[in-house]
């Protein structure tokens, strides 16, 4: 399990250098200056004691020898204040480049996964990835170029110069330190467990918050405010003190190595100040307030790595779900002689066609189908029997797993996916807004569209009223909330998109489900002229509608279950007849 | 700042010792250097072994006693914060629950989920460390100033030019570049937000051949995040070489004048390695000073939101105490318009309806057109801006709230359950219900069938959301949670929207033989589901456009049979 681990890391680590390496020249450059830096600074704490050995009593100060040592201190802290910074300046471009390439990439391959993978994974988990993952581990990434190397370089550094100064004292200190990295690790552990109850309860009483808040109107309706209240304060008291058990805890920590910190001082102090005492020759007070220097300064890097290795744990799970996904296999791309579908007549054939999501489930078997250009087919049944699946796969947004489907007679694997997408015109009844000005929104598909065009569009969806009205008219952003438009206003919006495109071919996918009846009414006249001439795929409840299609697949359970025009199928007294009629015997 | 001492008034003893405590500890700290300048002084200069070993036993002391001060102001400071935050949240969310609808609407959900979660406990994070370091780092930076003059005050000087210098580089770096880290945030959330729309626009933007143009402009913005993060990295690159440089210019100068004071006998040299060992401390705390002060003016900005949720006023400013003489469930509107606060136009206009007892009362129109407004004026969740609504004779206004609204049955256009179990959604309705009414009010709502299937009967546990029924089981168990109170007046907003045209001809037959006759309000798209009513009103665009039975408006409105028209020929095909 723990080799497994190891393994899965390494490959992680091996994703990371691909992109780290691209910046080798810098992060050579950064472990120099580190290491340069960290050994130079622990200089200055020794040349300090030297300085001070010069100036033992009244009179007995020897100037001429702590002036050079001073001004070689000066110089020597300007040197590293430099190379601090630069290594700092390095770190950053190394870092935050890494994060703009690997999230670049993420996005570009987004764009590229197939929709089989996009669909099945919920859109939170992508963008934290791309997002949150990509943030995190930016930030252990940097702690780890800053803090792991010069941290390491300073513990090592430290440990020779104290035994250079005095093995016994250096002894002292090694023994005695490793204490408040325990005593911090032993604490640590105990407040995670605090740490997971506060959460747990934390996010129970979210739950709660966010439950009762948003049905405020219901709960004020039935009065019930002041049960809500008590349910509410039961919580909150089991939080209060969660919280206060994980804050005093973890707050714990910084004292308690403080005092052991503090410990290994005095004991350096007292051990230092009796070898003085006793060899004065070979250990000097000015070695003793180095010493003592070092000893302070020594359990700081360890503190620090235990922090950067928690955090590089984390960073290196987050890099792995964010290769993750950029290791996901991406859709064929289209051929290099992929022919590119131009003026499209309409004429669209599926033959033999077999599709299903999940391989264990069979979906669509077998259909055969053959629609002449211009040509209107309507497909009918109840929800979810698989009347999305045909758009689906008539964009190419899947693949057909056996059969072929044809588009004037061109397999539509053998053509590129632009050209064929741009031949046709798709309204969703889900609808998608893009965070951008109305009229960029309509133009979506036509960028170079004139005004005249974008608005006579909107004049056609019957959009153009309500946009007049919104504050900025054409130009109002929306935004994130899409504006504060209706959904079915928002759908009138999608259908300009498609009035300004004019394609061969037309999707409609419950195009006007949240449009009143008699707005529908009036875009119903406009989509008839629309459908003029052009091969047209209508998923709709309309029975009118349905009625004047050249074809109606009637669909039930992924299967069509029968295919004719309203006077043939109603004939059948089939699965059409059954829900024709039993929609209209109670009404 | 009231608001906030106004939740640590209860947690005083707390507040003021935690930090006077923590001061104590510190001096702990800054007797350190002293010490050590003893063992050198005394105990080495002198040869003196006893005042080493007995210095260095003081020196440990020192540590424990700073250690059990600690713990004791810790757990002060964990107390006062964790209590305060408790009372913030229950007084937020006492105060959401008075607020009306009006509020509710402008304010938002989402907000006050916020303002009572991550702000709440910004604010708790910034109690406990204020509590703990506010006093403590100032006074350890002073603190050892002072040390610096009491052991001899020309040697001191440097502190004081170290010090102030030492301060304004650390604040003017880290305060500085605190909104620059702001701006980064807005930048990540632009990524962000292009990531999210690409998202859920992949159809659409596939379809229309858009992922090279997306492609494009999600590098924009991340290039433009990455330019901000470099220069606010380079700004902060900047804080610890200069503040190194700082400090050990002012050691050089320290050892420097130390000397020539060590030469004319003024300074000994344990003296000289104290003041050394003061100028180490003071980096270090002006650092956490400086994070403390960031820490605290965001928590300062968190507290500021939750003080103007706490300070909002229900805009249902009038009380009335009034209780009609009879409560028989009669509705008369006069000449009521209706605009929300903050909009540019009126929802409802002029309308004028009466409704007596016992009668059901049906409201038809296209979205928009103001139909939920219409039936939210009955129970008073919003007042209208001209005319009067009255309940039995009684205008609302001058109605008890709580009695209005024991009268009024309401169920909403969006089907809201609660988690808990079955019973405990149907008791809202009468927390006094017995089993046997809850499955009269449940079969009248034709939700009878639902819970027999259910292994759980009224005890089945419903999820969050009520996730785990079917939109039209939803529906029905909310009729059926109106129905417990044997409310005097029944609304049904749009309630039965996902229910099949039998269960829905076979509830409207269950509301005319309730045995306590409640007048009925029902708005619907569907003229089948309000054909049988005594009287309707049709709405278009906030204006009443006709009024009377099905018959007479067939006859006389021309919108009402032009819906009727497409309902009845061009109606749906497909169950869903």
């Amino acid at each position: 399990m723990r080799r497994e681990n190891l393994k899965e890391n390494l490959s992680v680590l091996k994703g990371i250098w691909k992109y780290v390496v691209r910046h080798r020249l810098l992060v050579i450059l950064s472990f120099v200056l580190a290491a340069a830096g960290s050994v130079l600074m622990l200089l200055i704490p020794k040349l300090v004691g030297e300085a001070i050995d010069g100036a033992v009593a009244a009179g007995q100060v020897d100037f001429e020898a702590i002036m050079p040592i001073l001004l070689e201190i000066a110089l020597l802290s300007a040197g590293i204040a430099l190379s601090v910074w630069l290594l700092n300046i390095c770190n950053n471009h190394v870092v935050y480049q890494v994060l703009l390439e690997i999230r670049t990439d993420a996005f570009r391959h987004i764009q590229k996964l197939p929709l089989s993978y996009l669909d099945t994974k919920p859109g939170g988990d992508i963008v934290s990835r791309i997002i949150s993952d990509a943030d995190q581990f930016s930030e252990g990434l940097l702690l780890g170029f800053t803090q792991l190397f010069s941290g390491v370089v300073t513990i090592v550094a430290t440990i020779v110069f104290m035994f250079l100064l005095s093995p016994v004292l250096a002894l002292v200190v090694v023994v005695l330190t490793p204490l408040s990295w325990v005593t911090a690790h032993f604490i640590a552990k105990r407040t995670y467990g605090y740490f997971s109850e506060q959460s747990a309860i934390r996010g129970e009483q979210t739950a709660l918050i966010s439950e009762m808040i948003g049905g405020q109107k219901i709960v004020q309706a039935f009065r019930h405010e002041e049960q809500s209240q008590k349910a509410f304060d039961e919580v909150n008291g089991r939080l209060c003190k969660a919280s206060l058990r994980a804050t005093f805890l973890s707050s714990m920590v910084n004292p308690s190595t403080r005092c052991i910190n503090a410990i290994v001082f005095a004991a350096v102090a007292l051990a230092g100040g009796l070898s003085v005492i006793s060899a004065p020759a070979s250990f000097t007070v000015g070695s003793l307030a180095a010493f003592l220097s070092y000893a302070s300064q020594y359990t700081k890097p360890f503190n620090e790595i235990s922090g950067v290795i928690a955090e590089l744990q984390n960073a290196i799970a987050c890099a792995k779900r964010l290769l993750e996904l950029i290791a996901q296999p991406p859709m064929e791309p289209d051929s290099p002689d992929a022919l590119a579908l131009n003026d499209a007549k309409g004429q669209v054939d599926f033959d033999n066609v077999s599709f299903s999501y999940l391989p264990e489930q069979r979906l669509i078997e077998d259909l055969d189908l053959h629609v002449s250009a211009g040509q209107r087919v309507a497909i009918v049944g109840p929800t979810g029997s698989g009347k999305t699946t045909l758009m689906n796969l008539l964009m190419r947004f899947y693949e057909t797993r056996e059969g072929e489907i044809r588009v004037d007679g061109h397999p539509v694997r053998s053509v590129t996916r632009p050209s064929l997408r741009s031949s046709f015109g798709m309204v969703l009844q889900e609808t998608w807004i893009k965070n951008a000005t109305v009229r960029e929104n309509i133009a979506l598909g036509n960028p170079d569209a004139t005004t005249e065009q974008i608005e006579q569009a909107a004049k056609e969806a019957h959009a153009d009223g309500f946009i007049r009205r919104l504050p900025q008219g054409y130009d109002t952003v929306l935004g994130d909330d899409e504006g504060g438009l209706s959904q079915g206003q928002k759908q009138l919006l999608c259908i300009a998109r498609v009035f300004l495109c004019l394609p061969p071919m037309l999707i409609l996918d419950e195009a006007t489900s949240s449009i009143d009846a008699r707005t529908e009414l009036k875009i119903g006249q406009a989509f008839a002229k629309l459908m003029k001439g052009r091969t047209s795929f209508i998923v709709a409840h309309r029975l009118s509608t349905v009625r004047e299609a050249d074809m109606i697949l009637v669909m039930k359970e992924g299967h069509v279950v029968e295919i004719g025009t309203h006077e043939q199928l109603i004939a059948m007294k089939g699965f059409y007849y059954s829900l024709h009629q039993s929609q209209f015997d109670i009404v | 700042m009231k608001k906030l001492l106004f939740f640590l008034k209860k947690y005083r003893k707390e507040s003021i010792l935690s930090p006077l405590l923590k001061m104590l500890e510190a001096l702990t700290d800054l007797a350190v250097p002293l010490l050590v300048a003893m063992i050198v002084d005394d105990g080495v200069a002198a040869g003196d072994r006893a005042v080493v070993i007995r210095t260095g036993l003081l020196m440990v002391a020192a540590a424990l006693a700073g250690l059990l001060l600690a713990v004791i102001a810790q757990y002060f400071a964990a107390r006062a914060s964790a209590g305060a935050a408790a009372q913030m949240r229950h007084d937020l969310f006492a105060k959401i629950q008075s607020l009306s609808f009006t509020e509710l609407d402008r304010t938002g959900t989402a907000t006050l989920i916020t303002r009572m979660t991550s702000d709440v406990n910004q604010v708790q994070n910034g109690i406990n460390m204020g509590l703990r370091l506010l006093l403590r780092s100032p006074f350890i930076v002073f603190g050892a100033l002072i040390m610096a003059l009491l052991i001899d005050v020309p040697s001191a000087l440097v502190f004081a030019l170290a010090i102030p210098l030492l301060g304004l580089v650390v604040f003017t770096i880290i305060l500085s570049t605190m909104p620059l880290y702001r701006g980064v945030q807005h930048k990540l959330d632009a990524v962000l937000g292009r990531t999210r729309q690409n998202l859920s626009g992949v159809r659409v933007l596939r379809a229309f051949c858009k992922e090279e143009e997306e492609s494009e402009q999600f590098i924009l913005s991340n290039k433009d995040l990455m330019r901000a993060q470099k220069f606010v990295g380079a700004i902060s690159a900047i804080l610890n070489p200069a503040t190194y440089l700082i400090l050990n210019l002012a050691i050089v100068a320290l050892v420097w004048r130390g000397a020539v004071r060590i030469d004319s006998g003024d300074l000994s040299q344990g003296q000289l390695i104290a003041l050394y060992n003061y100028m180490l401390q003071i980096l270090v705390e002006l650092i956490k000073l400086a994070n403390l002060i960031i820490l605290l003016s965001r928590s300062g900005a968190c507290m500021k939101r939750i003080g103007a949720v706490l300070d909002m006023r229900s805009s249902l400013m009038v009380k009335g105490n009034a209780v009609p003489e009879k409560a028989e469930g009669r509705v008369e509107f006069e000449h009521v318009s209706l605009r929300y606060s903050g909009a540019g136009a009126d929802s409802l206009q002029n309308i004028s309806l009466s409704c007596g007892a016992g009668e059901h009362f049906g409201i038809i129109g296209a979205t928009g057109s103001g139909k939920t407004s219409l039936v939210q004026l009955i129970p008073r969740f919003y007042d209208c801006t001209e005319g009067c609504v009255r309940v039995d004779g009684v205008d609302v206004r001058d109605m008890d709230p709580t009695f209005l609204r024991g009268l009024v049955g309401y169920v909403p256009q969006k089907a809201v359950l609660f988690s808990g179990s079955v019973r405990e959604n149907l008791l809202w309705g009468n927390p006094d219900a017995t089993d046997e009414e809850l499955w009269q009010a449940l079969r009248a709502a034709q939700a009878e069938e639902v819970i027999l299937n259910k292994p759980g009967g009224l005890d089945e546990p419903v999820e969050q959301d009520g996730r785990n029924f079917s939109g039209g089981q939803r529906q029905r168990l909310c009729i059926a949670r109106a129905l417990v109170g044997s409310p005097r007046i029944l609304i049904l907003d749009d309630s039965s929207s996902a229910l099949d045209y039998a269960t829905d001809a076979a509830l409207r037959a269950a509301l005319r033989s309730l045995p306590w006759h409640p007048t009925v309000f029902i708005v619907s798209q569907r003229i089948s589901s309000l054909r049988g009513a005594d009287r309707i009103i049709v709405l278009e665009e906030g204006l009443c456009a006709g009024q009377g039975t099905h018959d007479e408006l067939l006859k006389d409105c021309e919108i009402y049979r032009e819906i009727d028209q497409i309902q009845t020929e061009g109606g749906p095909v497909h169950a869903s």
